[in-house]
């Protein structure tokens, strides 16, 4: 601010700018400082709105469920098996990434981490899978506790680096292991039992139940008091320390809480394929899922798991373009991200002030500069 | 008059350089103390240190009679020590009303947060007017009456505000400062770290003047504008 005016004027007598500013001061809080007005626009766009109903989750759950009396074929049985698979990754990661903001570049280690668990204990110790499930839990557990415990002290850039590292580091020690069988990996994992059904379909209806149970419980994490926290820490770490978060703690239970939920989905593959190797848990895998939270729209569940379906799916429904369909997927998902910047269902639609309404509310002056 | 906050003999080293070099200040109950000082005087990293984001090297602070000496900085908003960081630092992409929801993460009672932020819509009415706007689009003043508002949600006993003027006009400034006071009235003790050494000596009973790490000048607000040395230096006489 401009001292010119004050030249000359001593404390004890002001000079009448600085009179002027006292007296208006105390009787105009509230009138000034223009800032924009609100735009009044509410639930954005026709898509946000269709898909933001509160019916559409059950819709989505009852397509699920109804899938094997419409179309049972053993090929539609398995690719939605896949894609609800990919699913329970994505929005495990959408904790991690989307509600955090913690950059992980090698989620598909947990992936890696929970189907071979499962998959050894089943296979060379004789288990049942559903006694698998504790120690897969555990075991992803203490993953994320090596990697999280001394990166998550850094800010996210070396985080992303790490995991990166990490992602690879889990499927080469699988592939040179003996008890995982090396590059032959492990095969004949049980599956859940076939309830007198036929056994994709008995599986196809288990993974619906574990992960319909999984969308809702990242869902509602987001919502609650942790969630809030995260969401604090992932728009500013500092101020969210200064507001009294242990950011730390906090960041930590977001890792976690993804690691569990990528060590489950691993036991889901496991059983779905029946036979896991490394190459099952390539860098490919990571990135994958990363896209399908980022084409979703970060933290918002709906959009994620919209974002897993079409990344999933979406190559199954272009074999008929032949080798071009890796092509048009590419291409399609830069058309995306052009024209829908912030994900297909965004966490919240950007308020963005439309050109023409940039009035300021009070036509007195504001401040000089931010 | 009890003391909130006793600082003795304050150190801070970054790397080799000493930042603060055996600084003592005291806050009372209920009082504004003003923090003034130019750039590079050690205003910020006192605050810093205080509110645990900065460790010290030697010296202790006390607060409420406990060494709270590097502290977690989680602990002392429990306590009840909050700071209102340097550039306002408020939650742009989250909206007016989420941003004071923040504030009161560390109070467990909702229905106590609803009350505050009802206080706080009472005292600064701006923010009540945009509760459904994101933090980004406010003004510079809205955004730091915001940060002020957040702060106070976690109930404070002392707030720590640091260059709440920082790149506002003066009416502006003035409304910050009239904010500052009717806080103090309601027997919360500030801490206020300033450059702008008009307005803060205007709210402030007491002041310390800052140097390369230590306190030069202290006393009262008065006396300290009427401090030639203050006067050369900050008044512009």
């Amino acid at each position: 601010m401009s001292d010119e005016p004050l030249r000359g004027s001593t404390p004890e007598d002001p000079s009448g700018f600085v009179r002027a500013v006292d007296e208006r001061g105390a009787a105009t809080v509230g009138t000034v400082g223009g800032g924009l007005t609100p735009t009044g626009r509410k639930g954005g766009n026709p898509v946000s709105r269709v898909v933001g109903h509160p019916l559409f989750g059950w819709l989505v759950i009852a397509v699920a469920v109804a899938l094997p009396f419409v179309n049972s074929s053993a090929y539609a049985i398995r690719i939605s098996t896949d894609a609800l698979i990919f699913i329970m990754l994505a929005v495990g990661l959408n904790v991690v990434v989307g509600y955090c903001g913690l950059l992980d570049l090698g989620y598909a280690a947990f992936f890696a981490i929970g189907a071979y668990t499962s998959g050894v204990l089943s296979t060379t110790f004789g288990w049942p899978i559903l006694a698998t499930i504790p120690f897969v839990v555990i075991a992803a557990v203490i993953g994320g506790l090596l990697i999280g415990g001394p990166t998550l002290r850094l800010r996210s850039d070396y985080l992303a680096i790490v995991t990166l590292g990490f992602g690879e580091i889990i499927r080469i020690t699988a592939n040179n292991l003996d008890f995982t069988g090396g590059p032959n990996g492990v095969f004949g994992i049980p599956d859940f039992g076939d309830f007198g059904l036929r056994s994709d379909i008995a599986t196809y209806w288990v993974v619906v139940v574990v992960v319909g149970l999984a969308v809702l419980a990242s869902s509602r994490l987001g919502r609650g008091r942790l969630g809030r926290a995260w969401r604090f820490v992932r728009e500013d770490e500092d101020a969210a320390e200064a507001m009294g978060i242990h950011t730390y703690k906090v960041k930590f239970a977001a890792y976690v809480t993804g690691a569990i939920f990528g060590g489950l989905a691993g036991v889901l593959f496991a059983v779905h394929q029946t036979a896991i190797s490394p190459p099952s848990f390539n860098f490919l895998w990571s990135a994958l899922i990363l896209m399908a939270v980022v084409l979703g729209g970060m933290g918002s569940t709906p959009g994620v798991v919209i974002g897993a379906i079409i990344i999933s799916l979406l190559p199954e429904l272009l074999r008929g373009a032949e080798n071009w369909r890796y092509l048009i997927f590419g291409v399609l998902l830069i058309v995306v991200m052009i024209f829908r910047p912030q994900g297909i269902w965004p966490h919240r639609v950007e308020e963005k002030p439309d050109r023409g309404r940039r009035r300021r509310s009070s036509p007195e002056p504001e401040e000089v500069a931010r | 008059m009890s003391t909130v906050l006793q600082v003795t003999d304050l150190v801070v080293n970054y790397g080799k350089v000493e930042a603060l070099r055996g600084l003592s200040l005291t806050v009372g109950a209920a009082e504004t103390v003003s923090l003034l000082g130019n750039n590079g005087a050690g205003k910020s990293t006192t605050v810093g240190t205080i509110s645990g984001i900065v460790r010290a090297a030697g010296g202790t602070v006390t607060a409420f009679g406990q060494d709270v000496t590097n502290a977690k900085p989680w602990d002392l908003v429990e306590m009840g020590i909050i700071h209102v960081p340097e550039g306002r630092r408020i939650f742009s992409r989250l909206t007016v009303h989420e941003n004071l929801q923040i504030g009161g993460y560390t109070v467990r009672d909702g229905k106590a947060i609803d009350t505050r932020i009802a206080e706080v819509y009472d005292l600064l009415p701006r923010l009540a007017e945009r509760r459904g706007q994101q933090g980004g689009t406010l003004s510079g003043g809205e955004q730091q009456m915001l940060a002020i508002g957040r702060a106070m949600i976690a109930g404070p006993k002392l707030l720590m505000l640091d260059e709440p003027s920082m790149g506002l006009a003066p009416l502006m400034v003035a409304q910050v400062m009239d904010v500052v006071r009717t806080i103090t009235e309601q027997g919360t003790a500030v801490l206020l770290i300033e450059q702008n050494a008009r307005a803060a000596l205007k709210v402030a009973s007491r002041g310390y003047v800052l140097d390369s790490g230590v306190v030069t000048i202290e006393g009262s607000a008065d006396r300290l504008r009427a401090d030639p040395r203050v006067v050369e230096a900050y008044l512009g006489a």
